[in-house]
């Protein structure tokens, strides 16, 4: 099969989640070559925005791509989108490779986990419904707070720089993340 | 059930979703995240607002033999261990007493708490260092004796203190098990243990204290508190 890598067109979050349950469900190459085509190119761009160069991106977005292949019968769609799912394990990958760095992460079985007190009961339609609402608030953002959450997801810098390089207080970096951040939580208190 | 009074910033919260929170500061998010299933809710979000984000990245274009090259691994690839399945099991608990600390720390401290090799700094305090980097960024434990004031410090940097056992009260506010106090640059304070138990705390810095009283800050090279 050859494959043509170049970024192919918008396929919606529907068909994503579908693409990785196939992956799951039936070890489905071509759904796993069409995940590629998509994804690929997208964790190549967020490495080398993290300073990652050509090759090393590369490299890495091919073992995030292969991470896929065998994590995708853990995906769960109640849980989170395909796209969300696909950028942790960019994001992992990111912190073990790149930084070389372990990242503390809670465990759900620890039986010292305070559970919480009314589970979540989520399927994939209002995951789906979910993922919809967040990507238009994003659209939404005044611009000044859609830069600063961008620059902390996709660049390798902590606030106090992204402040520096936006010549701005880090007090204000932090309050346009919080006002960001408060415009998203009154849509996950709406549901 | 007690529950988390303070929490993380919502900064930090976005920081440690995104990836760019250091190992340091992340050890206590996520550990009060074991603590506080309002803030992992927060940080699904925050993690969900990554993967809308996510989507809007400038594609970078692969080689082209980038696909066969991966899909001739498929086959040998097999499974990933779940890391969320009840086979990959959590530190046991290797000491009476290590139930007040969850995971990702009780990982960090090999399930222990008592048998740790605890380094006394002075009568009332006791400290296990559990990270400590060449440019100054640590992560310890401490164990303070009940009603006991911690020396007057300042900060350089950003330093966060999660509690698991006990509280201490700075300022006006008190801050119990679960709870997350930050504090930046400039401030100065003098945290005062509760007096009913001891306090245990996960305490991580970023830079070095900088001791404000004059006998601390002679014997600061000394003590490396």
């Amino acid at each position: 099969m050859r494959g043509g890598t170049e970024p192919v067109g918008q396929l919606t979050r529907t068909d994503l989640a579908e693409l990785v349950e196939r992956i799951g469900r039936a070890r489905d190459k071509n759904a796993f070559a069409e995940l590629f085509r998509y994804y690929a190119p997208r964790v190549k761009g967020y490495l080398m925005g993290l300073g990652a160069d050509a090759h090393v991106a590369e490299e890495l977005a091919q073992e995030a791509l292969l991470m896929v292949w065998r994590k995708a019968s853990q995906f769960d769609a109640s849980k989170a989108s395909a796209g969300t799912w696909i950028f942790t394990i960019a994001r992992n990958l990111r912190i073990d490779a790149l930084r070389k760095e372990r990242r503390p992460e809670f465990d759900p079985h620890d039986p010292a986990l305070m559970p919480a007190d009314e589970p979540k009961l989520d399927d994939a339609v209002a995951q789906a419904q979910v993922g919809r609402r967040i990507r238009d608030i994003l659209k939404q953002l005044p611009k000044d707070q859609a830069i600063v959450v961008k620059m902390s997801f996709f660049q390798d810098k902590p606030h106090s720089e992204i402040a520096a390089e936006l010549d701005l207080p880090l007090g204000t970096v932090k309050s346009r993340i919080r006002l960001a951040m408060g415009r998203f939580r009154e849509l996950m208190e709406d549901r | 059930m007690m529950v988390a009074k303070h929490h993380p910033s919502d900064d930090v919260l976005l920081a440690y979703a995104s990836g760019a929170l250091r190992e340091e500061a992340g050890l206590v998010v996520a550990t009060h995240l074991a603590l506080c299933p309002r803030c992992r809710e927060e940080v699904a979000m925050a993690e969900a607002i990554g993967g809308a984000a996510f989507d809007e990245i400038q594609p970078s274009s692969m080689q082209p033999s980038a696909l066969d090259s991966v899909m001739a691994r498929l086959d040998d690839a097999g499974s990933a261990p779940d890391d969320t399945s009840r086979d990959r099991r959590p530190t046991p608990f290797a000491d009476p007493g290590a139930e007040v600390i969850p995971e990702p720390l009780r990982g960090y401290l090999d399930g222990r708490l008592d048998s740790l090799p605890w380094r006394r700094l002075g009568p009332d305090v006791r400290e296990f260092s559990i990270i400590s980097r060449p440019g100054g960024a640590t992560a310890r434990l401490l164990r303070i004796a009940p009603g006991k004031t911690l020396p007057e410090h300042g900060h350089r940097g950003d330093e966060h203190t999660l509690v698991l056992k006990g509280c201490f009260f700075d300022g006006d506010e008190v801050f119990s098990r679960g709870d997350v106090e930050s504090a930046h640059g400039e401030a100065v304070h003098q945290p005062v243990s509760g007096p009913d138990e001891e306090c245990i705390c996960l305490v991580v810095t970023d830079a070095p204290l900088r001791f404000t009283g004059l006998m601390e800050r002679i014997l600061q090279p000394f003590i490396r508190i």
